[in-house]
Order: structure tokens, then sequence, then C-alpha cells
């Protein structure tokens, strides 16, 4: 593929610029992994049903392996590199050491960027709103025991 | 938080993993080219030709015409060995088997370079499932074996069929239990780097058995062990599906050598549900004959297994079939048992153990047996398990195999009580008034784990896995290394193991480190499989601690002017029984180093030490109960409850044993309600998507409450138990049970599994007793 | 003979030059310069996975994500206006009072997950047309107009010929969809939805939407739409005859959904086959019913 055909993309992620060129067929979650070095974020399925890639874009949840790089310049894009304040853990990471909300650790970046996405728009939801919103990502280690509790517990703490 | 075996302690795994700092084989491929597999479109056919365009880097079976095909082997006269070239040589043999790999500088041109290899094949007849596979006449997937059975194992013990005549009742019935993937969240992987300097090899890859991939690999590339290191990082789930050697893998590894460069290859998840290992797909046939008191006396049982085209290395195709007879009876007591087990081969993606191998099938067939001859002799399914289950140990089972001591009826009572059974019964009768469908399903088991040597020689493996050694070393600062050959990747060994050694040597276990998933810095070692690694690395890891305990002991004797049995070490010292004096450990380490002429004569310097621990094995057990909603109009499943009452033995950390029953019965779940790999007469697989293979999500799983019993066995040298499995074990004949209790009144019971939303709508349209 | 250029898995998309629309006359125009190589993105939800998949390989993507002027909802007399890029999102809370409103939240809930919804759009949705989609279902049901842009002007579509086959509408290649229409159903109408998936937020294996008006215990207007039984989106056309003026009792909508089951052209595929799927058509028009007149 030459050169002619990639074009130049600046990315806002976790508050930083990225400039790179990317060819239009690069997905935003190759181009976040590859081009910008952010490899936390996972690819489980590549269609969209998984959501190991899920990060946040201007605040809400989406899956990264369903857009594009070239879409995306001017959206703040978030991803779980940039969860934790320094060495300070978020609620919600704390959460899942906490409660052995992982065990493989794959899916867990896309797990933590939804409940962030979702608490921060809902701070106080029911068990039944937490299962559907969870429901959203696969995990194949965990049986969703303890992401739920994790979440959870996440949510009173953030709720303060 | 002394002693530290049984605190539920925090992950030291989990913070890399929580801040995207994880390390997977997909995040290491900078500076690396990209491979793509050209795959085959046919399931069984003749390779007429293949070619590449010039510019496209290609490489097919004629390149790689040195490499020697994988060849699993059993030395035993009902096995047939076959064969598997790395990239497919003259003839595919299923659907997306590969046969040709190309070279690109991304991962979006190597699909391009990949699309535009032109492949030519001849297609032949082919076999799809193992019944068709040993019908007589039926195409041969390999030329020299006629019927395709691969493995024909039988075992027979006295009186079987007088036994059967003189029952009572006789049980009867088929079960067919449909193919799986096993589904890491990570598909497989690996990068191949060759360093001209040294002229070796890295392979970094994502798989269970690092040691095992180093040999197989020297041994197919015909090149020195020395020269290869196997390296695995951060591993996304595995489950088995990493465990035998992915062909791939091969390939990686000589294209890298062959182009003296760096060359990745990582799997999607559609080529993953293609063509990585499947699982299940047994075919049974089972006759139980009970005398009048409901006591099973006999088994009788056809046992056919599906293993796709080639069989998996290091176990072979035998271990399904194999396991599947020994273990059959379960935590059942009678003598008289006769059993046919086949693996055989068809034109569809080769199989390899799945968490759990042949023991979710066998024991939903068993359970499917109890609740059958309760319905028969009209008694609940509880107390026809009570009636049967063994209660005296050591048992030793028809087969031969010997249960340490276990709780497999104290299980079922507990389970009883949890799920409150009487209460139960009334709400089922009163939802049945109003044409509402619930039903309970019971599952006792025993899970054999940590399979020692002698029990895969049972096997007669040429390769026979099951100790494990571990290196302890503590350093003159008073922290602890320990290597071993176990690779954990998920299962929170690091943490556990630091909890074990931590108490033995008085440290905390944060200052022990886990080295692991490097060849270069680690003994020999089989991996992680099987639910061995608590077990027997545990083991090993238990055995070179109280060598290194004894020689810190030894020095602290001389120092303290003790007798060594009067040294206490605990909270980082070393004290003299009953009294103030004492020494820090971290001294006596700086001492063992910087002071060796101190040590008492012969002592060696240096606090090393190395143990290797191989047991016979041990039975875990547990019971699993479940209750059920089914819609009999749609033939939707709700699993409202599920209880698990687990007997592991001792817990090292009980946190992390929920988690793995947590994550075990989820994947049982999705074997009895969901998950099934299709495909078409034709041998095209029809599963390739995650729209179409179907995991459960969180709203597809209950709240799963975990209860424990401890029975502490001498079987294991911790008293713990393994209990990776046992999830997907138990919960698949818990749920069958369960939907079949549901709609018995319906007059069905479910013989093929998963139980499908539109295969249980068929049972209730076909059944005579169809709702108004 | 098997001879090709054939890999059965691919996971990144093939090649395409990208436009990023400025304005619906700009995207417009692309389609009209590159005709059937084009393929406009909306959302992605359906259209990213089918190209990461390369089952589609536009050689040209049109980008209208940027067009604000096609995210509006509007309320015009008795019409709920929808531009196309209105994401699924939106509708998880009541945009209109009445049965309109709740019909639209009710299958908001069925639409993919949580981060689906907030990428896919109404418009995206019907142009794909899924056979199972909830948001065409809903328009077939509410009898939605559509409107559309290309080079040579604009044109409305009924949406009762607007579904032609599986991800096929009456949209020639040179043109957008712009505009949903749903005429609001009247404060009294009734409304039920069910459907059926293997997991939640999979596809519907059926759908069923109804809209009753019923008086006096009697159904007056009624109408069922189906969805994830055929090769579209479908009107139970003879079940809705065959309810009005009945009775709203359990009696008739049992024997309207039994003409639903029947009147139906149902497809299999590997979660049912075609008698499944009219067994599920049977029960969830049947339930719809009743929800929809338990209230």
């Amino acid at each position: 593929m030459s050169e002619r055909t990639k074009a130049e993309v600046t990315l806002a992620v976790n508050g930083r610029s990225y400039r790179v060129r990317v060819e239009p067929r690069r997905t935003l979650a190759d181009t976040l992994r590859d081009d910008c070095g952010l490899t936390g974020t996972h690819l489980g399925c590549e269609h969209g049903v998984c959501g190991a890639c899920t990060i946040l874009a201007d605040g809400q949840p989406v899956r990264s392996c369903l857009m594009f790089a070239v879409q995306c310049e001017g959206m703040d894009l978030r991803t779980v590199e940039d969860l934790a304040d320094g060495d300070r853990l978020h609620p919600i990471q704390e959460a899942f050491w906490e409660n052995h909300g992982l065990q493989c650790g794959f899916c867990t970046p896309g797990f933590l960027m939804l409940a962030a996405g979702y608490l921060e728009q809902n701070p106080d939801p029911d068990d039944d709103e937490l299962r559907a919103v969870l429901s959203s990502n696969l995990c194949r280690c965990t049986g969703y025991q303890n992401i739920l509790k994790s979440v959870r517990q996440a949510a009173e703490v953030m709720r303060g | 938080m002394i002693p530290w075996i049984g605190q539920p302690l925090p992950r030291f795994e989990d913070p890399p993993l929580l801040t995207g700092e994880g390390r997977f084989v997909a995040d290491l491929t900078r500076g690396a080219s990209f491979l793509r597999f050209v795959r085959s479109p046919v399931a069984h056919g003749r390779i007429v030709a293949i070619e590449a365009p010039e510019q496209v880097t290609a490489f097919t079976a004629k390149d790689l015409r040195d490499v020697r095909p994988i060849r699993p082997l059993l030395h035993r006269p009902d096995f047939h060995p076959i064969e598997q070239p790395v990239l497919a040589s003259g003839k595919v043999r299923f659907v997306g088997e590969p046969v040709a790999v190309v070279v690109a500088g991304s991962p979006e041109e190597a699909e391009d370079a990949a699309e535009q290899v032109f492949v030519d094949i001849e297609p032949e007849d082919r076999v799809i499932s193992a019944p068709e596979a040993i019908r007589r006449g039926a195409p041969a997937v390999h030329d020299h074996l006629e019927g395709n059975v691969v493995v024909d194992a039988r075992f027979e013990t006295e009186r079987v069929d007088e036994v059967f005549s003189g029952a009572a009742v006789v049980v009867d019935f088929d079960l067919r239990n449909r193919r799986q993937n096993a589904l890491p969240l990570e598909a497989r992987g690996s990068i191949a780097a060759y360093d001209p300097r040294s002229g070796r090899t890295t392979l970094t890859a994502s798989v269970q058995s690092p040691h095992v991939v180093r040999t197989v690999l020297a041994d197919l590339l015909g090149m020195p062990e020395s020269d290869l290191r196997v390296v695995v990082p951060d591993v996304g789930g595995a489950f088995g599906q990493k465990f035998c050697l992915a062909p791939e893998d091969v390939v990686t590894a000589w294209v890298a050598r062959r182009l003296r460069t760096t060359v990745s290859w990582v799997e999607d998840r559609r080529e993953n549900l293609i063509s990585s290992f499947h699982s299940r797909d047994h075919h049974y046939r089972v006759r139980g004959a009970f005398d009048a008191d409901a006591r099973l006396l006999a088994v009788d049982a056809d046992l056919l297994c599906n293993i796709g085209a080639y069989s998996c290395y290091p176990v072979t195709c035998g271990v399904e079939p194999l396991m599947a007879l020994a273990e059959f009876p379960g935590p059942y007591d009678f003598r008289t048992y006769r059993v046919r087990s086949r693996g055989v081969t068809t034109n569809t993606c080769p199989m390899a153990p799945y968490r759990g191998v042949s023991r979710p099938v066998i024991t939903l067939a068993m359970e499917r047996l109890m609740d059958l001859a309760a319905v028969r002799f009209d008694i609940e399914p509880a107390e026809i398990r009570r009636r049967n289950l063994i209660s005296e140990f050591p048992y030793a089972s028809a087969t031969g195999l010997v249960y340490d001591e276990g709780s497999y009826v104290e299980s079922l009572d507990r389970a009883v009580e949890a799920i409150g059974l009487e209460d139960f019964r009334d709400c089922q009768a009163a939802a049945r008034s109003e044409g509402r469908y619930l039903g309970i399903g019971f599952s006792v088991f025993s899970e054999r784990t940590g399979y020692g040597t002698s029990a895969f020689a049972a096997r007669s493996m040429d390769v026979t896995p099951g100790y494990e050694t571990v290196d302890l070393a503590m350093d003159p600062s008073g922290n602890v290394e320990a290597r071993l050959g176990a690779s954990p990747h998920g299962q929170g060994l690091e943490t556990t193991l630091a909890q074990l050694i931590g108490d033995r040597l008085g440290v905390e276990p944060a200052r022990v480190r886990i080295v692991h998933g490097d060849t270069d810095r680690t003994p020999y070692g089989w991996g992680t499989f099987a639910s061995r690694s608590l077990v027997i690395a545990g083991g090993a890891a238990r055995l070179a601690s109280d060598r290194l305990a004894a020689k810190l002991a030894a020095i602290a004797s001389a120092e303290l002017e003790a007798a060594p049995e009067d040294i206490v070490i605990r909270a980082g010292r070393a004290t003299v029984a009953g009294t103030d004096a004492g020494i820090e450990v971290a001294d006596l380490a700086r001492l063992a180093y910087h002071s060796s002429h101190r040590l008492a004569a012969g002592m060696d310097p240096g606090l090393t030490v190395t143990a290797s621990y191989d047991p016979a094995g041990t039975f875990s057990n547990a019971c699993h109960v479940a209750t059920v909603e089914v819609d009999p109009e749609t033939g939707g499943v709700r699993v409202d409850r599920f209880v698990v009452v687990e007997d592991a033995g001792r817990l090292i950390n009980p946190m992390i044993v929920d988690g793995q029953l947590h994550g075990g019965v989820t994947q049982g779940i999705a074997g009895a309600l969901y998950e099934e790999i299709r495909y078409d007469g034709e041998g095209n697989i029809l599963t390739t998507s995650l729209m179409d293979f179907l995991p459960p999500t969180l709203a597809e799983v209950p709240t799963i409450e975990v209860h424990h019993l401890e029975t502490i066995s001498d079987a294991t040298i911790t008293g713990a138990k393994g209990l990776g499995e046992g999830g997907t074990i138990g919960a698949p004949a818990a749920i069958i049970n369960a939907v079949s209790d549901a709609l018995r009144p319906l007059g069905v019971e479910v013989a093929e599994v998963p139980a499908t939303p539109s295969r249980l709508r068929r049972l209730v349209s076909e059944s005579e007793r169809i709702p108004a | 003979m098997a001879a090709g250029y054939y890999t059965p898995a691919l996971m990144k998309p093939a090649p395409f030059d990208y436009h990023q629309a400025r304005s619906v006359a700009e995207a417009v125009a692309h389609l009209g310069e590159y005709g059937y190589e084009a393929k406009i993105l909306a959302g992605g939800q359906s259209l990213v996975p089918a190209m990461n998949f390369r089952l589609a390989r536009p050689a040209v993507l049109v980008d209208i994500n940027p067009l604000d002027e096609l995210d509006y909802l509007e309320e015009d007399g008795d019409t709920l206006r929808i531009g196309a890029m209105v994401r699924h999102v939106t509708f998880e809370r009541p945009v209109t009072e009445g049965p309109t409103g709740r019909i639209l939240t009710m299958a908001a809930q069925h639409v993919g997950h949580l981060p689906i919804r907030i990428r896919g759009t109404f418009g995206g949705s019907l142009a794909h047309a899924d056979p199972a989609a909830e948001w065409c279902v809903i328009a077939l049901l509410l009898d939605a107009e559509l409107s559309t842009r290309s080079p040579s002007g604009s044109r409305d579509i009924p949406v009762a010929g607007f579904f032609q086959t599986v991800f096929t509408t009456a949209l020639e290649p040179d043109e957008l969809l712009v505009e949903a229409r749903l005429p609001k159903l009247s404060p009294r109408t009734r409304i039920g939805f069910q459907q059926f998936s293997r997991r939640a937020g999979d596809f519907a294996l059926t759908m069923a939407a109804v809209a009753l008006e019923s008086d006096d215990g009697r159904v007056g207007n009624a109408r069922i739409a189906l969805g994830g039984v055929s090769d579209r989106p479908l009107r139970a056309s003879e079940a809705e005859q065959a309810l009005e003026g009945q009775p709203a009792t359990g009696e008739s909508f049992r024997a309207a959904a039994e003409v639903a089951a029947r009147e139906i052209d149902a497809i299999g595929d590997i979660h049912g086959s075609a008698d499944y799927r009219r067994d599920l058509v049977r029960a969830l028009t049947r339930r719809a019913l009743e929800q929809a007149t338990a209230a």
C-alpha cells in the first residue's frame, strides 16, 4: 500500500494529541493499538460483539473496532490507560481488584471503560440496569459474578 | 494475615491488567511482519495447485518439505496414529486447514495478499459426523485408515449381560453432545524472532505449555532445542485450546528462520471459530441396570467421540475416548461395567481437550441416567443419588481408579438444603397449575485432578506429562523467587503460590516473585491444564519451600545455638521455640551468601533449592443444582438459581476458588444451552461469528451461589485438590436435568445438547401432550 | 473443482476511499459520482462488521456522521419527523407523548447493547434493512414515510414498498435516506411489543409489534408487524383483518396469532427452522396483543 493512500489524522486520546498516518480502512482500535501504542484496548472479535475494544468517545462507551480512525478527528477519546490518576487507581479499577473482577484480564479494559462511561452518566443504577448494561460485553473467565459485584461497589464509592 | 493460606488475598497479577499494561501477544508485534494463513474452503480434497503472484511472499507445504509432520502417539494396539502436516500437503481434510501462508507489512496488507493466492482443490467425498464416519464404505479421511477409527478402546467386567437380564429396571437412552469452541477471549497467536547473532529463535506465544512447545518445535523443525526459547506473555484465557500444538506456531517459527527476521501471527475470532481446536461432539448410547431398590448394578455404554481431521499433540485424540472410558462411572458405586469408546476422524476441525475434557459429557450421561431411573422408580432425583453415591474411602472404581476421601453424599445434602427442595416442589406445582414450567436438576460428580505421570501413563502416552518442578531461591536481600514450568493464564497462581511459599518461609507473599512462561528462566515442566497447577506446581512449591525452610532453620540453629527442630520460622523471623531468641530471615539470607564461611561444614552457600512433585492424583467432588423456567411456546430457558457445593480440599485463596467456579459454571451453562459449532453436510462451518456461536452474556447467567466443604485427604501434600474444571463439568447436567424436569409433564426428555430453543420447541411439538 | 482466490477467514476491511460529507448535498454528490461503488457510513454498527469480514467491500465510503442537519426529532402536527442520524440511544426515553413514544422506547431497549445504541442510527437501520431490525418493524407498524435525496432531487417512499429483501431496499444507489416520518398513533391506541432472541441484545429470532384501536371491547383498526421471520419485515395483514371487529379477548388474539403464523412466508437459519419461526410468530403475536390490552 503506497503512502499516497494514507490519510493524516490527528486524534485526541487521553488528553494528548496523536498525529498518525493511516489508511482509511484502519479501524480506530487498530490505530490506538498499533499507531498510538495504546495496547490496553483489546480486540476480541472485531465485529462488535465482545466489547473488549470498548473505549469512551466524547464520554460515551463505543466499540472502537466499529469505527475508523479517519472518522475520529475532533473526538475526545479515552482509553483504559487514562483511567487511573497517576498511581491512584480509579474506583472501578480498585473495585475490580478487590472483588476479583478479572481473571485473565483480556476483557477487563472493555468492561472498565463500559462501566466508567455508564456510571458517569448514571451514577445510581439498580441491579437490573447494571445487568443490562454489563451484558454488552463478553467475559470468558469470571461468569460475570464479580464484575457485577465490582461495578456495584464502584458505583457506591463514586457516589461518595 | 498469618497464615496466608486461606486468605482471600487480592491478586498480584491484577494491577497491570487493570491499567492497560498487560502484555498479550498482539501487543508485542511492533517491528514484526504479519502472517496470514490461506485456508482450505473445501472439507476434503486433493490439492491441484496453489499459486501466488510474484509480489506476494507466500509459502506452501512444498517450501516446508523439511518440516516433519505432527505425529501424536499412544503406544497401544487399539490406537492408529495419523499425521498432520503443518501446512496441508497433497490433501486438505477440513474447511479452514492452512494451505499456505503469506507475509506482509501490516495485518490489512497480509489479508490483501492472502486474497491473491489462487487455490485449486479437487473435492473428494467427505464425512462430517462420527456415526457417518464409521459406516461401512465411508470415505477415509486418512488414506491408510479405513473405517476412520483412530482409537477403539474396550473395557468389560464379568457378568455384564447376566446382571442386565436379572435387573429390576433397565434404563436405556441416547445422548448427543454437540460441538463447542473453548473460546478464550484472546484468540491464539505467536511472534517468532530470529536472532542472527546467536542463531536462536524466540517464539512468544499464547500457549499453556511453553516447554512442550519448545520440544515439539525442535523435533519438527529439526533443530537443537537449545536454539529455541519459548516465552508466554499474558494469556487471555485458554481453557485447553492453547494446550495442544498449533500448527500455525510451527509455521511462524519456520518463516522467521527462513526470512531471518521477526514475524507474527495473530489469530482473529473468525479464524479461531473456524480452525482453532474444537471440542465435545460426542454420541453416546447408555444402558443402566438397577435393582428393585433403585441401586445401580451395571452400566453398558457405547461412546463415540468425533476427533476431527487430525490428532492433537501431545495428548493425542485418545484423550477424550480414554478419559470417558476410565471415568464414566463418576461418583457412583457399581461394579459391573462394559464400555466401548471410540475416537473417530472426520473432515472437521481437529479437537483438543477443553475445560472438563470428556467429563461434562460423561457426567451429563450418568446424571441423566440417574434422573431417568428416578422417574421410573418415582422417587426424588436426590434420593436415587443418595442410594448410589460412594461413601467409603478410599474407593476403587470398576475401572480401577482409586478415589481419595470426598464428601459426595454431604455435598448433595447441603445442596438440597441450600436450594430448598421441598419449597421448590411446592412452587413448581403451583406454577404448573398456571401453565408455567419450572424444573430442578441435580448433578453430583467427581473431578479427577492433579493427574501425575502414573495417571497419564495408564493411557500409554508417548509423551507422558505429570510432574512439575519448582526452582526456589531466596536472594541475599531475603526476597524469594520461584521458577516453575506451570504456565498460568488467569488462574491467579502467582498469588496462591506466593501464599503457600510465604507461609512456609515466613515472608510476606508480596516478597515472593513467581516466574513462569519463559523456557530460558524456568525448569522443564508441563504447563497449566487439567486442574493441575495448584496441586502439582503447588506441591512442588511446598516441597521446595520445606527444603529451603530446613536450610534456613539449619543456619539459624547454628547462629542461635539451638536444635534445628526447635527453630520456628514465622513472620520474617527464625526464633527458638519458647524463647525470645531469634534472627531475621533476611539476615539469614544475607549470611548464606555473604558469610558462607559461617555455614556448617558441607553446607552449600546460597539459598537455592529444587523440588519436583508427581502425585497419583486426587478427586474433588461437588454437587450442582439448578432451577429453571422453560417457555414451552418459544423453547426459551431461563436459569433462575444455580447452587454449587464444592469440595476441593484445602482452599488456599477462597476468592480465587470462587472465581474459578463462577467461570466454570458459566461455561457449563453455555455448553448446555447456547454454544454450538455447526457444519453443513458439505463440511462448511456455519458458525463463524459471535452472532452465530453464542457465548452467554451476564443477562443469561444467574447469580451463582457457592458453598464449600473442605475434606482434607492425604492424596496431596498441600491438602488442596484441583477445581479449575469442576464448574464446567457439573453445570450442563444440572441444567439439562432441570429443563427435562420442567418439561416432563409434556412428555419431553432432553437428549441433545445444547438444548436450544428450537430443539426444545420441536420436542414439545412432537410430544403427544402439546399444550392447548 | 473448487478453484479460486479464497480464504474463509478475513477480519480487516478491504481498501476504500473515504469522503467525509459536510452537507447532505455533498454526500449526495458523492453517491452520484460513485453509485454502486459507494456506501454511506452512518453509525456503522452493521456496515463495519460486514466490512471487517470483507463481506461488504465498498470502494468508497461516504461518512455522514458530521451531518448535524440530519440529527433532529421534530413533531409536526400528527407526525414525528426523525432525522436519519438520530442515534438509537435517543429513543431509550420517550421522544414524544403517548403510544408512539412508548413503543419506540419498548423497541429501543432491544436494539443491540448500549455501545451499539450510542453509535447506531435510526436511518442507518432502515437503509440497512435487516429483517430483524427493530426500527424496520416499527416503521412498518406505524406506516412511516421515508424521504430521500439524490443528485436529481428528493423523493418520498411509503414504507410499505421500501423493504425488498434481506439488506435490500427501494433506495437507488445515488439516494440518501434523510428522514423518516412516523404518523403518530392516536392517544388511545394500545400497543404491544414482544421479541425472542437467543441472548440479550441479539437480533431477534422473531418479533411482533402491535397497535390496536378498540372501542367497547371490540377491536377497531389493528396493526401487526413482524420481524426476523422472513427476508424482510412484514405486516400480518390477514391477521389484522381477522382481528378487526372481533371482541378484544384472548380467544380472538389466539385466532389472529394463528392466522399470522400461517400467512407468513417464514425462513429458517441455524437458530431455527421456518416452522420454529411460525411457532414464535404464533406465541409472540398473541402475547403482544395480550400485552396491548392488559394495561
